[in-house]
């Protein structure tokens, strides 16, 4: 947790040779001609511009189709730590999911004063045409992507839950499809589990969760806000390899009780709207009536059973950052057991004695707003200059309730490949969680964000972050 | 089935396809009426911008018509929505909003035209890169059709795409005669003189379709040219290809779909005519009014298409 000792590397540890899970690919390395990889990296780059996996950066006009850096070296698991990851996880989205269902019905958690009521009833992620709406299948996440830090050989904590609508899984199947094409002999040396069955997983997933009104096999589409949203690369992506339509709000259109998409035949209703598209921006009737992105009517379709809507609508309320710090209590009360996975520590700034300590100590904090995202209007102490420091705290005492406080965690590292050969960066780890109500199930791997500037521990892409495939081996 | 807003990116993806390298023939074709002629070179020019339908705009930019200023524009302006430029952007945006329906071979090509254009187009064309730029546009044109013709399935997709390019390509290949007509005509004073043959050259050549009418055709003049163009089902350029193609890929549309719509009616009946048809007749009955109907009757029928496939809503 402090600074003063150096963060753990996943490949060298404590420094007397590499970690097992890296020992087959570091002497690969070892072996390998540094001009030959520099090449290997150019020719990665070219094929991710070919293929067009690229996202938009609001904001900037110029090039504003980007792409994702990607590093060469891998960031690999043993079977046993992932086991671990992988039971923690579980524990905590079935938490997710029942506290869901208990905050939009009876709210238990509150009457039992483990949450005060007001930090549900004052949330804008709150949503109350939710209350007592049963979702098909009780499923109100379908898909979570919970970031992993680790600092430590057994120390991994969960960063954040990201249970609207995660995004990253195209590049954990796109950047595995590199490496193998890059380098398929490190395949045959490593045993890895395979990445690839996502889109059939999440076809599966989605059509369990079918509606009431669905007669015969479910119609799955992928709901995007266009061709100009930042990851409509992946939305095409995803509708693409499950065999899913890709529409946008204009496509659909309520018709006899049911959301109906436009097709060269006529309408056609949908069964399940796989949606990347914000609660706000859903349904113009009952949401933001500006909203030009949404389907008029359609909340009223699924609170009828007409329609499955993946994530539910409200699930923010869980993965709200203000939530977060009483995930340890929400875990234990819905699974009886303590959680397995820890939460990172974290000052809820509401409140005064909290406030006061991390007014006291920003130099050293990681500050975020709690509807913040994507790295966006947040503080990271160590990092920040003095005038950066002053003007964040102006802006915390304004509005204190506003924000969490996180200690600047010693985040491991996973070397990269530079110029000048291997130099360790900070990553974190979010793999992607499916839920129906034939369970949960967790594709083995993940999108590892790694920070490509030395020092940095932003890993995220809109603020200059890389990738790496992700390897969970088989044993 | 698929959405009536894929069918729609389809068609327009493979209309801005074809255009783009209509384009870069068009400026071909004047390219070498004035590298081979001093004189008059200024009206050839103008009439590349009339077989590109963007006379009006140009001059609305433009003082006066120069060839370089020309070429910039149907190559390069991003305010001419069908500089080669523009359509292959276009082209593209429409490929990803359909990205579902294609082909990775075919998503790839599209995007890799993009690319090199973007870079090639980057800055002005010198006359001495023109050449090899014009090449760039045809050679990527036909990585793109190879892809289609390659690797995506036959089904309504295809069918959409084809429609698209035969509408596209019909609608280029009339403007191309109706901005050329008169050189067509019988005229006393210019029959048989080398400008002529120029003129008629640079026709053919802007429907590429000057290699194959040599081979063809023993004779040349006005006549046999606009016979070739409009009405020989040999040549994949001509007017009547077009349409029995069109024809062809409404009807898989409705068996496929197994109801009929008004737009196969309609071109059949442009079909039955231009089959019916001989170029002595449309001599007759004027081949400006004649192309002037097929332009009309192409624009109506693709509005019916749209209308017929639920391409907005």
């Amino acid at each position: 947790m402090s600074n003063d000792k150096p963060p753990f590397d996943e490949m060298f540890g404590t420094g007397e040779g590499p970690r097992d899970p890296y020992k087959t690919y570091h002497q690969w390395f070892e072996g390998e001609d540094n001009a030959r990889l520099r090449r290997k990296t150019e020719e990665a780059e070219q094929a991710f511009r070919r293929t067009g996996i690229t996202f938009n950066v609001y904001g900037r006009e110029e090039a504003n189709e980007r792409l994702i850096p990607f590093d060469i070296v891998p960031h690999i698991l043993s079977n046993r730590e992932w086991q671990k990851l992988s039971e923690g996880i579980e524990q905590r989205v079935r938490a997710l999911n029942a506290f869901l269902h208990d905050i939009y019905h009876r709210q238990e958690i509150l009457k039992a004063g483990r949450i005060p009521a007001h930090m549900i009833a004052n949330n804008e992620a709150y949503l109350p045409k939710m209350i007592g709406v049963e979702p098909p299948g009780s499923v109100y996440t379908h898909i979570v992507g919970t970031d992993i830090v680790r600092t430590g050989e057994d120390e991994f904590f969960v960063l954040e839950d990201n249970a609207r609508t995660p995004s990253g899984v195209s590049y954990m199947l796109e950047n595995r499809e590199t490496m193998f094409e890059m380098f398929p002999e490190l395949f045959i040396q490593n045993q890895v589990q395979p990445v690839s069955t996502y889109p059939k997983r999440l076809r599966r997933s989605l059509a369990a969760c079918a509606p009431p009104a669905c007669n015969g096999k479910p119609v799955i589409a992928v709901l995007t806000p266009g061709i100009h949203n930042s990851a409509y690369f992946e939305h095409a992506f995803l509708a693409d390899e499950m065999g899913a339509e890709l529409v946008e709000g204009h496509d659909l259109r309520v018709i006899d009780g049911r959301v109906a998409m436009r097709t060269t035949q006529g309408y056609t209703p949908v069964d399940v709207l796989y949606r990347r598209v914000d609660d706000a921006f859903l349904d113009p009737l009952n949401f933001n009536p500006e909203s030009m992105l949404g389907v008029p009517g359609i909340l009223d379709v699924y609170r009828a059973g007409g329609i499955t809507i993946a994530n539910a609508p409200g699930t923010g309320i869980s993965d709200d950052k203000a939530i977060y710090s009483y995930m340890p209590d929400i875990v234990e009360f819905y699974t009886g057991e303590k959680a397995k996975l820890p939460n990172v520590p974290t000052w809820r700034c509401s409140e005064p004695d909290s406030l006061a300590y991390v007014l006291d100590n920003l130099a050293d904090l990681v500050v975020k707003e709690v509807h913040g995202s994507g790295g966006y209007g947040m503080l990271v102490g160590p990092a920040a200059s003095r005038k950066e420091i002053a003007d964040f705290r102006a802006k915390l005492k304004a509005k204190p309730d506003g924000y969490i406080a996180q200690p600047t965690l010693a985040l491991s590292t996973v070397p990269i490949f530079t110029n000048k050969g291997l130099a360790p960066r900070h990553v974190d780890l979010r793999p992607f969680i499916l839920v129906s109500p034939n369970g949960i199930d967790i594709t083995p791997g993940g999108l590892t964000r790694v920070a490509l500037k030395k020092g940095s521990l932003v890993v995220n892409s809109s603020q200059g972050g890389g990738t790496k495939d992700t390897w969970v081996l088989e044993s | 089935m698929m959405l009536g807003k894929t069918a729609g990116g389809l068609f327009w993806m493979c209309r801005y396809l074809e255009r783009s390298a209509n384009n870069a023939r068009l400026i071909e074709a004047g390219s070498r009426m004035t590298m081979t002629r001093s004189s008059a070179a200024d009206s050839e020019w103008e009439s590349v911008l009339s077989a590109a339908n963007v006379k009006a705009m140009y001059l609305g930019k433009n003082d006066a018509i120069q060839r370089a200023s020309v070429i910039d524009f149907l190559l390069r302006d991003r305010e001419n929505p069908s500089s080669v430029m523009s359509v292959v952007e276009a082209a593209r945006s429409n490929a990803r909003l359909v990205r579902v329906a294609l082909t990775r071979e075919v998503w790839e090509a599209v995007n890799d035209t993009w690319m090199r254009l973007k870079d090639a187009l980057a800055r002005p064309v010198s006359d001495a890169d023109l050449p090899n730029v014009l090449e760039l546009i045809r050679q990527q044109s036909a990585q793109v059709r190879g892809a289609l013709h390659g690797t995506m399935l036959r089904n309504d997709i295809f069918n959409f795409c084809r429609v698209g390019t035969f509408i596209e390509r019909a609608d280029n290949v009339a403007r191309i005669l109706d901005v050329k007509y008169f050189v067509l005509l019988p005229s006393v004073s210019m029959v048989g003189s080398s400008i002529d043959n120029f003129q008629w050259e640079a026709i053919l050549r802007s429907a590429a379709a000057e290699r194959s009418f040599a081979w063809l055709n023993k004779e040349s003049g006005p006549r046999a040219i606009a016979e070739f163009l409009i009405l020989d089902q040999r040549l994949p350029r001509s007017i009547a290809f077009c349409y029995t193609n069109i024809a062809r890929n409404l009807g898989y549309l409705e068996e496929g779909y197994g109801e009929s719509r008004p737009s196969r009616a309609m071109c059949d009946e442009t079909l039955a005519r231009l089959t019916r048809t001989d170029v002595e007749t449309i001599f007759d009955g004027g081949l400006h009014e004649f192309i002037q109907w097929i332009l009309q009757a192409n624009n109506a029928l693709g509005l019916q298409i749209e209308q017929d496939y639920r391409f907005y809503a």
